[in-house]
């Protein structure tokens, strides 16, 4: 029997855009055990709430995490409003769809770059993020941020696209989905990627589904779970239908993202097709004396936010449950069996965003 | 199918040039929203203190006697809030990004407004309005 050895796999590693640390028991070059530790760059960011009021709080909660920021403060806003009583007008519900599935583009693109990179497809890398900046660039265009759109707020959204903005986003869609196409050809299509992928990291449906798997991670294993299927925002109006594959290893995870990045483009086209007319937001007055739970569909996965609120302008509780904390089991899962070199290719396949998982 | 998926895209950036912004050379992109920072008009500036109170990081700090309007640069996060509720029109968002700081310096502004002489008409609400 070989001896087993332990290899430290982070916190800081090269394909680790952010800090977790994996304990890796080796037996020769295969991994036999992976014992996963956070707590790198906790900041606190719950507690915050009971010290700022609860209007204010949607810029901190944006701060939870850099790429999916403009979902926190969906999820956060929709909460409170949920609280309160408050509907919120339909061009606001509109206008988050779109700013939600810009975000959804950039955060996948980014995340295929780096799954690139990790694979050691450097150009594959650069072009995807070449894509990516065009995005941003909507995203500065529209809400002033590249990364941190600061649009949302409790009871609507703080800014409007005007019509010329929203013509000239839907003509740029046409050319810019052919770019993500001939991108998503090389990721589906190129055998050297499907070489690298296939048959790596494999979980099957039931497993998925009993380790609590969201997002990607679950819909990449077969198991249907999309929370924009229930409707929040206007995701009800548009007719969304989850994306899904059966394989359950790194190729169909990065298949399903690859779709992902179709299907958001669309939805971004049709939400600028329904765009109705109408006010921006509600007047809010009052302050939250109650409890919800806000759930709202991440790029990574499903994001909870467990809001109570005590009749003041502070928030008594706030708990946030983040799609990469619930995917970590998945993870524990996935790399025994795997070859040492593999290991940062399925660390990366469940997309870790670890400044969401501490705040 | 094939292992030169990606060769059509290689040619082409190797006859397209460079796709990055030459930094120095070429300026930075900004649009008109770009939340660089904020900047005061401290003519016309009335002391009202919304902006402080708005502020979700307590980066603005107002001094009502002294008419001194503070920001600290560090803590500043460019939500442009203040800009937003600010009902005189002071504030403005301006889109340059000012160089990084690494510790927390006070920029102080005095406050030059001077209540216009109106002596006969509704004195008591003008009052008012400066407090709130």
């Amino acid at each position: 029997m070989p001896e087993r050895i332990v290899v430290p796999f982070g916190p800081q590693h090269p394909v680790l855009p952010e800090p977790i640390h994996v304990d890796l028991v080796l037996e020769d070059e295969k991994v036999v055990e992976a014992i996963p530790s956070i707590g790198y760059i906790h900041r606190g960011l719950e507690q915050l709430v009971q010290k700022r009021e609860y209007t204010e709080y949607v810029y901190v909660a944006e701060r939870i995490c850099g790429i999916c920021s403009f979902m926190h403060a969906l999820c956060y806003s929709q909460g409170v409003e949920q609280i309160m009583g408050i509907e919120v007008p339909d061009r606001a519900k509109y206008l988050r769809t779109i700013w939600s599935e810009c975000s959804r583009l950039h955060s996948h693109l980014l995340w295929l770059g780096l799954f690139a990179d990790g694979m050691g497809f450097e150009n594959l890398f650069m072009r995807s993020w070449q894509l990516r900046e065009s995005v941003l660039d909507v995203l500065e265009d529209t809400t002033g941020g590249r990364v941190i759109q600061g649009t949302c707020k409790v009871g609507g959204v703080r800014r409007d696209i005007g019509q010329e903005k929203l013509d000239e986003m839907h003509h740029t869609l046409d050319p810019f989905e052919q770019q993500c196409r001939d991108l998503g050809d090389v990721f589906l299509n190129d055998e050297t990627v499907k070489y690298r992928l296939q048959g790596l990291g494999v979980i099957g449906k039931d497993e998925a589904y009993a380790l609590g798997a969201v997002g990607p991670t679950a819909r990449g294993s077969g198991v249907p779970v999309d929370i924009r299927e229930t409707g929040y925002a206007a995701y009800g109006d548009l007719g969304f239908k989850p994306v899904v594959e059966t394989a359950g290893d790194c190729y169909a995870r990065c298949a399903v993202r690859v779709k992902e990045v179709y299907a958001s483009i669309d939805l971004i086209r049709r939400a600028i097709d329904g765009m109705p007319e109408g006010p921006l937001d509600v007047k809010v007055k009052g302050t939250p004396d109650g409890e919800y739970f806000s759930r709202v569909e991440q790029p990574r996965g499903e994001v909870i936010h467990y809001l109570r609120g005590d009749g003041t302008k502070h928030l008594a509780r706030a708990r946030i449950r983040t799609p990469t904390l619930a995917n970590i089991p998945m993870l524990v899962k996935m790399l025994p069996g795997a070859q040492l070199a593999d290991v940062p290719v399925v660390v990366l396949s469940i997309d870790p965003c670890i400044s969401c998982t501490e705040r | 199918m094939g292992i030169f998926q990606m060769t059509k895209t290689v040619l082409r950036n190797l006859a397209g040039g460079p796709v990055t912004r030459q930094y120095p050379a070429v300026p930075a992109r900004t649009c008109p929203l770009t939340r660089g920072h904020v900047t005061i008009d401290p003519a016309t500036c009335r002391s009202c203190g919304l902006c402080s109170r708005r502020c979700p990081c307590e980066a603005i700090r107002i001094e009502k006697e002294e008419k001194v309007w503070e920001i600290d640069r560090m803590r500043c996060i460019a939500c442009g809030d203040c800009v937003e509720g600010c009902p005189f029109g002071s504030l403005t968002m301006e889109q340059e990004y000012l160089p990084p700081v690494v510790e927390h310096v006070v920029e102080r502004h005095t406050i030059t407004y001077v209540k216009p002489e109106k002596p006969e008409k509704k004195p008591k609400e003008e009052s008012a309005g400066e407090s709130a």
